[in-house]
């Protein structure tokens, strides 16, 4: 045990994975880097350096470098799959699902249910999300509620490295296509991991603070914002629940259910955008099945319902703080009928 | 032409049960016993089953829209099959695929597919499975030239070429892309000449002529097998009926149909070769015909008499672990 990045926590969990499996490869853009150069291989290990030093070990038959072919590599992880190997493949960034997502949506996610159950697709589909670098409109969405919205898609989030590790092992020994989220702001995110294998089951929910006065539910890089708003709050006499449900698919609705019944009041926090996403799903998901309870509204703190902006100063206003979080406890915190 | 006695029965009694096959599905279809979409692969035997003949059930082929024939080829069962289209708990899919997503893994089959350029990507996995794990073991991805011009299909072949796989792609080119001309749609009126421009051998075949894509294939699935990466086939041939069943077909030409019905008929072909050659009697080959007649009559019978998919079927097979369905 001891403090590891998000980094280091992933690429753990792959070298724990690449060992005791030799069915799981890992492929995509730059996984190794360096192929067909001069300078060689393991130029790079993806571009946050996740999958840095793999080839070393397991070589190119498992640390396969792909062309710039986000099609053919999802339709390539997803044959292989089906096939009987246990595929890592890399989405660089997950706005890139635009020019893939056939392979994802219409094949990896369907092949069970349309094949009468005959088919298991151990995928998992680690890709980056996250605003926060003025990397703009096409390299800085979160759209996971478009994952999430695909039924035969697992989704994973994970908000900090124990987790991380956790859950990565856990998308791999999956028998199903997960899509394995990683926020491009929080990689440098310490904490402690244990060095052993382990896994975290998908549809358990993190309590990440108790409290009896509002329920916060938050999503990777939202939860540390809540943590924040939660501190200030504390010195107001208002007490937050905070949840990280760590899997959007499956969804623990217990968890949140519950934490709603007993504190009437519900906060989601989410840096993707309103519509048909996970703040607006949860919040349908407590209207529907703890109505009863509710002392208030629930309100969403999401972005706006825009691209991204390029301009730090927009990319500001776009992302949800722990002051825009603050201020809708309050408002529900002090709402009167 | 140097195949057994044993291999020419199978391989006609094949190419027999597809075409029987699909004009009984085109008679179903239009009695109304057959709900959704089928496209007919009349016409085509050829490829299908010339390329087959050379595979196991641990090679993978994946299919289109046009799939009936291919899964026919690979070994899927005709009563399973019938089932799945008359959409029945007893069919391949247990009524939850239908005729554009029919499948079957136990025989290598990866599925027919409802989108155009679907498939080749997925057979870069399979051939990828194949090369790591050293199987030994070929993926074919059947598409045809509607799906030569998809983007999908550029990058497997790149990456087949790329990662050197034991992948063969079979263009089926009958000349139509749903209800419009390869002659229009198909740029470089070459789709052979394309896949070669990949960097993989490419060679255009005469899909009436069995012999001719069976030679082909074998020399394209032995270089696979023996490490010599991919390959890709242009099959000429030509489809009988419309796009799906109940297309107008105001596009083809006046009497075009009927012409390739005499001119281009692949099982024709093949009974005349075989015949003349002295390989095989045509009473051998009438009783394959009679045979598989009776075949497709229990087919059907069988499919009509089984039971619609259990509703609570519906949640199932969502994931492998749980429902998923919506609570």
């Amino acid at each position: 045990m001891s403090q590891k990045t998000i980094r280091q926590a992933l690429h753990e969990a792959l070298v724990h994975e690449m060992r005791r499996d030799p069915r799981v490869i890992v492929i995509g853009e730059d996984v190794s880097g360096g192929a067909g150069t001069q300078g060689g291989r393991d130029a790079a290990g993806g571009v946050l350096g996740v999958t840095k030093g793999l080839i070393g070990e397991f070589g190119e038959g498992r640390v396969i470098d792909t062309p710039i072919t986000e099609s053919a590599i999802m339709g390539a992880a997803a044959g292989a799959a089906v096939t009987g190997l246990r595929p890592v493949a890399e989405l660089m960034f997950s706005d890139f699902l635009g020019v893939c997502f056939d392979q994802i949506f219409n094949q990896a996610a369907k092949f069970r249910y349309m094949f009468g159950g005959k088919a298991r697709t151990p995928l998992v589909i680690r890709t980056m999300v996250g605003a926060g670098r003025s990397a703009a409109a096409q390299h800085s969405q979160s759209p996971y509620g478009i994952f999430t919205s695909v039924p035969g898609l697992k989704v994973v989030i994970p908000s900090n490295a124990y987790d991380a590790k956790g859950l990565l092992i856990q998308a791999i020994r999956d028998d199903d296509p997960v899509i394995f989220c990683e926020h491009k702001l929080m990689y440098d995110l310490r904490c402690e991991v244990p060095d052993e294998a382990y896994t975290i089951p998908f549809g358990e929910a993190n309590v990440v603070r108790d409290g009896d006065d509002v329920t916060i539910v938050a999503l990777a890089r939202m939860v540390h914002y809540a943590i924040d708003a939660a501190d200030m709050l504390a010195k107001e006499g208002i007490d937050c629940e905070i949840i990280d449900p760590r899997t959007t698919s499956p969804l623990d609705e217990d968890t949140i259910l519950e934490s709603v019944e007993r504190t009437g009041r519900l906060v989601v926090v989410d840096e993707a955008t309103p519509r048909c996403g996970m703040a607006t799903d949860i919040a349908a998901l407590v209207a529907d099945k703890a109505f009863g309870a509710l002392k208030a509204p629930i309100r969403r703190v999401t972005a706006p319902h825009t691209p991204v902006p390029f301009a730090p100063s927009l990319e500001k206003l776009y992302i949800p703080d722990a002051d825009r979080i603050a201020a809708a406890v309050r408002s529900v915190h002090g709402y009167a009928r | 032409m140097q195949l057994g006695h044993e291999t020419l029965l199978q391989s006609y009694r094949t190419m027999c049960t597809i075409r029987r096959f699909e004009e009984r599905v085109q008679e179903e279809f239009s009695k109304g016993g057959i709900p959704g979409f089928v496209h007919l692969y009349a016409g085509q035997e050829a490829s299908a089953v010339g390329v087959c003949s050379h595979l196991g059930p641990k090679d993978y082929i994946a299919s289109t829209h046009r799939g009936h024939g291919h899964c026919l080829a690979k070994g899927c069962d005709v009563h399973g099959m019938m089932a799945e289209l008359f959409a029945k708990s007893s069919g391949l899919c247990g009524g939850k695929g239908g005729s554009m997503h029919i499948a079957d893994l136990d025989q290598g089959m990866l599925g027919a597919n409802g989108i155009v350029g679907g498939g080749p990507p997925l057979v870069v996995g399979a051939a990828l499975t194949a090369k790591t794990l050293k199987t030994g073991t070929v993926a074919i991805a059947f598409l045809g030239d509607g799906a030569s011009n998809q983007g999908t299909t550029f990058e497997a072949l790149n990456m087949a070429v790329v990662l050197q796989l034991p992948a063969i792609f079979v263009f089926e080119n009958n000349g139509y892309g749903e209800y419009t001309g390869a002659a229009y749609a198909v740029g470089s009126h070459d789709i052979a000449g394309r896949a070669g421009g990949f960097g993989m051998p490419a060679v255009k075949v005469d899909g009436d002529d069995f012999f001719a894509v069976h030679d082909a294939a074998r020399d394209a699935i032995d270089r696979a097998r023996n490490g010599g990466g991919p390959s890709a086939i242009e099959v000429d041939t030509c489809r009988f009926y419309g796009h799906h069943s109940g297309d107008a077909q105001l596009y083809r030409g006046k009497d075009e149909v009927r012409r390739l019905r005499e001119d281009r008929d692949c099982l024709k072909h093949f009974r005349r070769r075989v015949t003349e050659a002295g390989l095989l009697e045509a009473a051998d080959l009438d009783a394959i015909d009679t045979e598989v007649a009776g075949l497709i009559d229990d087919a059907v019978i069988a499919a009509r008499a089984g039971e619609a998919p259990d509703p609570a079927s519906l949640l199932t097979d969502v994931y492998v672990s749980y429902l998923g369905a919506a609570s």
